[in-house]
C-alpha cells in the first residue's frame, strides 16, 4: 500500500516535505493507525500521537486524504492510494503529524466548560429526569480531538477570536444541563461579533466529527436561546 | 548542565481519574499542585472505562455498603485488605454524589436518581440476589468522569504539565521523596519538579500482554519508577483477564452488556456459564468467567472456523436498550468486529485488562514498605493511588465497577492525607542532585548512536513471551522459562539503540523508556507468579489448582533485585466484624 506523508522535523528540515512510503502485508481489516504503527517500525522517526486505538481518547486526529479523522477508526480499505496524511490544518506543526493544540485548548477553557451551581450541595444527587438528561446526549461525548475546529474555515482565519465548533459544543453542553445555574453568565461570555457569531454554518464540523456529533446544531441552539432571552 | 526547576507543594504524576480527583481536592484546599502527564489529560486511559462504578446508593435494588463490602472481599478471593475495602465501600456513595455535583452526566431513572446497572459479582444480602449497584453514564462512564474532573480542575486552576514524561522519582539519602525529574516531550528538555509530596497515579501495565484492552500508554511507568526507587511491587502475579475483549483485536466489551441481559454462548449455542456458576451465571466474577471461556475453547466448543472464541449475545434485549444503554459498544462492535449487536452476537475472548498489583499503600494512599519497625512503614513524601497502587482493595481479582471507584476514593483519600502532611511540613527539603544525575544518565543512554537492537522488535517479542508464559492458566515450567526469557530480553534492551536522535517530540525515545518500564514490571509479574504455588483469583496454576490459605494468605512483595518478601493480609476491617474465609462459589 502506498502512502504520502507530511514530514517535518524543525531540527533538521528547513521546510516540510511529503514522503512517499510503501507498506507491504497490510491486512483487510487493518485500521490506518495499525498501518502507521507498522510504518513507524520501519522508520522510528515518523512521529504522531496515539493512545487508545479505539476512538475514545482523541489523540490520533489527522488529515487523511484531505479530510480530518481519527487514524484508529479509519479502515485502510476505505482509503484511496496513495493515502495522503497531513497534520490537522490551521494549527502550528510541531513535528510530522503532531500539531500544537494550545490555541484549541485555550478556546475550550474559555467557555468555562464546567458545571456552575450556586445553590448549596444536597447530600445526595441532584435530580435530573431522563428527558433532561437526554439533552446532553450528542454533547458530552466530545473527545477533544480537534477534527471539527481544524476543518472550520472560520476557525482557520480567526483561531484566537472565534471559539470554534468544539468549544461551542461544550458551551451548549453546559447551557443544556438542567443542573447548571449560569445561563446568563455563559451567554454573555459568547457575545460579540467573533466568539460565537463567526460561525457561518458551513457545517464542515458536522461532516468530519468522528463521533457523529453536531456542533452546528449546538451553535444554532445557543443562538436561539440568545434570541429567546432578548425578547 | 543547568536544568530547569519548578517548585510545588504537591506533584501528581498521571492525569487519569485518580490523579485528577486528587488534584481537584488539593487545588480546592489551596495547595499549589502540579499534574504531570505524558498525554493531554483527557487522553488518559480512564477515558476508556465503560460500564460504571459501584456504590450502594440503593436506587434500583435494596442495598448498603456492607453487601458491597462482602462482594468485594469475596471477589478478591480473600486477598483484599478488609480495612481498605470497608473504607472504599463506605465512601462510595459520597464519592458518586460528588461526581454528580461536579457535573458527571450520569444516566437517570424515572425518579431523577442516578441509573444503576447489574454487574459481575454483585449481590444483595451477602451472596443473595443479583444487585444493581453500578452507577453508569450509558457505556461511557470513564469518559464522562475523566472529562468532568479535568473540567473541574480548569475551574480550580490546577497547574498542568501536559505531554511531560516522568522519568524518575528524586529521593534523598534519608529516603525522602523530593519530587520527580521529567522530560518535556515537545522540546526534549529535562525538568526537575520539586515537591513536598509526590503522588504516583500512572495507571496500569496492560501493555505487558500482546492482546489487551489497554491503551498504548499503559506501560506501568509509575510502578517501574517505584521499583527503581527501592520500593517493592505488591501482588503483581494477579493480572485480570477480562472475559469479553473483541476476539483477535482486544477492544473491551463492557461487563455492562451482560449486566443489561446479554449472555455468552459456545458453538452449540449453549449458555455454558450455567455450568460454571449456577447462580450468578454470566455475572460471576471476571476470573471465573474468563477461565470458563478458556476451558470451553480448549475443550473444542469454541466458535468460528478456528474455534477460537465464544459469542456474546445481546440482540434479544432489543434495539432501544442497546442504543440507549450501550451505544459505545455498538460503535466498537460495528467498527472492529463488523457486526451490529442489535442483529448478531459479538465474538469475544478473555483479554489482558487490569493490574491488580502495584505500589503498596495504606488506605490513606501513603506508599508503605517493610522496614525495621514493621511491614508497612510509610515512605516519607510519597503517595500512590489507582491502578498503579495496591491498597489492596482488589486482592486476587477485581470486581467490575470497582476500579473507577478505587481511583476516586483513594485519589481523594491521598489528597486529604497530603493536605494534613503539608500543614505539618511547610518547607521543601534540600534537593539531592546525585539522585537527579542518576536519572539523567539513564536518559542520556538513549542518545548513544551506532548499531544495536531495535526497540519495537524487542517490544513485540516481550509481549508475546508474557502472553505465552503468564496468561490465564499458568504452571511452573512455563513460568520458569518465561522468567528466563524476559530477563534475557531486558538484557538485550540494554544493547538497543535509537536511530531518531531529534530532541523535538521524539516518540521513539519515549517508547524506549516505556519499554524499560514495562519489562521491569513484567519481570516482577512473572517472578511473583512463579513463586505463588496456589490458585487464587486471577492467578490460576494448573499444577496447584486449589487456594492454599495455610501457606498463601499473604501479599507478595517483589524488589528490583529479584528478592521476594511477603506480608500478612489485613483481615480486620475498621469497624465491622471480619468476613471469614470461605470457598468461593457463584
Amino acid at each position: 500500500m502506498r502512502f504520502s506523508i507530511y514530514r517535518y522535523d524543525p531540527e533538521k528540515d528547513s521546510k516540510p516535505y511529503m514522503q512517499e512510503l510503501e507498506l507491504e502485508n497490510t491486512s483487510d481489516d487493518m485500521m490506518l493507525l495499525g498501518a502507521l504503527l507498522e510504518l513507524k517500525k520501519q522508520d522510528e522517526s515518523l512521529s504522531f500521537r496515539r493512545s487508545c486505538q479505539e476512538g475514545v481518547c482523541g489523540s490520533d486526529s489527522m488529515n487523511i486524504n484531505g479530510r480530518n479523522g481519527l487514524a484508529c477508526i479509519t479502515p485502510l480499505s476505505e482509503l484511496k492510494e496513495p493515502i495522503t496524511l497531513r497534520p490537522l490544518p490551521g494549527l502550528p506543526v510541531v513535528r510530522d503529524l503532531i500539531v500544537d493544540m494550545t490555541q484549541f485548548y485555550q478556546q475550550y477553557r474559555s467557555v468555562k466548560p464546567y458545571l456552575i451551581v450556586h445553590d448549596p450541595e444536597p447530600e445526595v444527587e441532584r435530580k435530573q429526569t431522563p428527558e433532561q438528561r437526554d439533552k446532553l446526549d450528542g454533547l458530552y461525548e466530545c473527545i477533544l480531538c480537534g477534527c471539527c475546529s481544524t476543518s472550520c474555515p472560520s476557525f482557520w482565519w480567526n483561531p484566537d477570536k472565534f471559539l470554534g465548533p468544539a468549544a461551542l459544543l461544550q458551551a451548549w453542553r453546559f447551557l443544556a444541563d438542567s443542573r447548571d445555574q449560569a445561563e446568563e453568565e455563559r451567554l454573555k461570555n459568547l457575545e460579540g461579533p467573533y466568539r460565537l457569531f463567526r460561525c457561518h454554518t458551513i457545517m464542515s464540523c458536522v461532516d468530519v466529527c468522528p463521533k457523529g456529533l453536531n456542533p452546528t446544531s449546538a451553535i444554532g441552539n445557543i443562538k436561539n436561546l440568545m434570541i429567546k432571552r432578548s425578547i | 548542565m543547568t536544568i530547569k526547576i519548578r517548585k510545588f507543594d504537591t506533584l501528581i504524576i498521571g492525569a487519569g481519574g485518580g490523579g485528577l480527583r486528587a488534584a481537584l481536592q488539593l487545588a480546592r484546599a489551596d495547595a499549589k499542585v502540579a499534574v504531570v502527564s505524558k498525554v493531554f489529560p483527557t487522553r488518559s486511559h480512564t477515558v476508556a472505562a465503560q460500564g460504571g462504578l459501584n456504590a450502594a446508593l440503593a436506587n434500583v435494588s435494596p442495598d448498603n455498603w456492607h453487601f458491597h463490602m462482602f462482594d468485594t472481599v469475596k471477589g478478591s478471593d480473600y486477598l483484599g485488605d478488609q480495612d481498605a475495602i470497608e473504607y472504599m465501600c463506605r465512601s462510595a456513595p459520597k464519592v458518586v454524589y460528588e461526581l454528580d455535583h461536579f457535573g458527571v452526566p450520569f444516566s437517570r431513572r424515572e425518579d431523577g436518581n442516578i441509573y444503576q446497572r447489574a454487574f459481575g459479582g454483585q449481590s444483595q444480602d451477602y451472596g443473595g440476589e443479583q444487585a444493581s449497584r453500578t452507577c453508569a453514564a450509558a457505556d461511557r462512564t470513564g469518559h464522562a468522569i475523566l472529562h468532568t474532573l479535568y473540567q473541574q480542575n480548569i475551574a480550580a486552576k490546577t497547574h498542568f504539565f501536559d505531554e511531560y514524561f516522568a522519568i524518575d522519582l528524586i529521593k534523598d539519602e534519608e529516603g525522602y521523596i523530593l519530587g520527580a525529574i521529567a522530560l518535556e516531550i515537545e522540546t526534549g528538555e529535562p525538568i526537575i519538579i520539586e515537591a513536598k509530596t509526590t503522588l504516583i497515579a500512572t495507571g496500569g501495565a496492560g501493555q505487558l500482554f500482546r492482546t489487551c484492552t489497554n491503551a498504548l500508554i499503559n506501560t506501568g511507568d509509575g510502578m517501574a519508577m517505584a521499583l527503581r526507587a527501592g520500593i517493592p511491587l505488591q501482588d503483581m502475579e494477579f493480572f485480570q483477564f477480562h472475559p469479553t475483549g473483541i476476539a483477535g483485536k482486544g477492544m473491551l466489551i463492557t461487563e455492562g452488556v451482560r449486566g443489561e441481559g446479554g449472555y455468552l454462548v459456545n458453538v452449540d449455542g449453549e449458555r455454558f456459564m450455567e455450568r460454571y456458576a449456577p447462580r450468578a451465571k454470566d455475572l460471576a466474577s471476571r476470573d471465573i468467567v474468563s477461565r470458563a471461556i478458556a476451558i470451553e475453547i480448549r475443550e473444542g466448543r469454541g466458535c468460528g472456523p478456528d474455534k477460537d472464541h465464544v459469542f456474546l449475545k445481546v440482540d434479544h434485549i432489543g434495539a432501544d436498550i442497546i442504543k440507549k444503554r450501550l451505544p459505545g459498544i455498538r460503535d466498537l462492535a460495528m467498527t472492529f468486529a463488523h457486526i451490529d449487536p442489535i442483529e448478531s452476537a459479538i465474538p469475544v475472548y478473555p483479554t489482558a485488562h487490569y493490574t491488580m498489583g502495584g505500589i503498596p499503600t495504606n488506605r490513606q494512599g501513603q506508599v508503605v514498605v517493610p522496614e525495621m519497625e514493621g511491614p508497612e512503614e510509610p515512605v516519607p513524601g510519597l503517595y500512590a493511588a489507582g491502578e498503579c497502587a495496591c491498597v489492596s482493595v482488589h486482592g486476587a481479582n477485581r470486581l467490575g465497577g470497582n476500579s473507577l471507584l478505587d481511583i476516586l476514593v483513594f485519589g481523594r483519600a491521598a489528597a486529604n492525607h497530603i493536605i494534613s502532611h503539608l500543614e505539618a511540613n511547610r518547607y521543601h527539603r534540600q534537593m539531592d542532585m546525585d539522585s537527579v544525575e542518576k536519572s539523567l544518565t539513564r536518559l542520556a543512554r538513549w542518545d548513544k548512536k551506532g548499531e544495536g537492537e531495535s526497540v519495537p522488535e524487542l517490544r513485540t517479542e516481550f509481549r508475546k513471551v508474557m502472553e505465552d508464559h503468564c496468561g490465564v492458566f499458568r504452571e511452573h515450567s512455563v513460568l520458569e522459562k518465561g522468567l528466563e526469557k524476559v530477563k534475557v530480553l531486558r538484557q538485550r534492551l540494554q544493547n538497543a539503540r535509537l536511530k531518531d536522535h531529534s530532541k523535538i517530540f521524539n516518540t521513539a525515545r519515549i517508547e524506549a523508556m516505556e519499554l524499560e518500564n514495562l519489562m521491569d514490571v513484567g519481570i516482577a509479574t512473572v517472578a511473583s507468579a512463579l513463586a505463588r504455588t496456589e490458585s487464587r483469583g486471577a492467578h490460576s496454576r494448573m499444577d496447584y489448582t486449589e487456594r492454599d490459605d495455610t501457606n498463601w494468605l499473604k501479599h507478595s512483595l517483589y524488589f528490583e533485585s529479584g528478592r521476594l518478601d511477603y506480608k500478612p493480609v489485613r483481615l480486620k476491617p475498621i469497624t465491622v466484624d471480619p468476613f471469614p474465609l470461605k470457598p468461593r462459589v457463584y
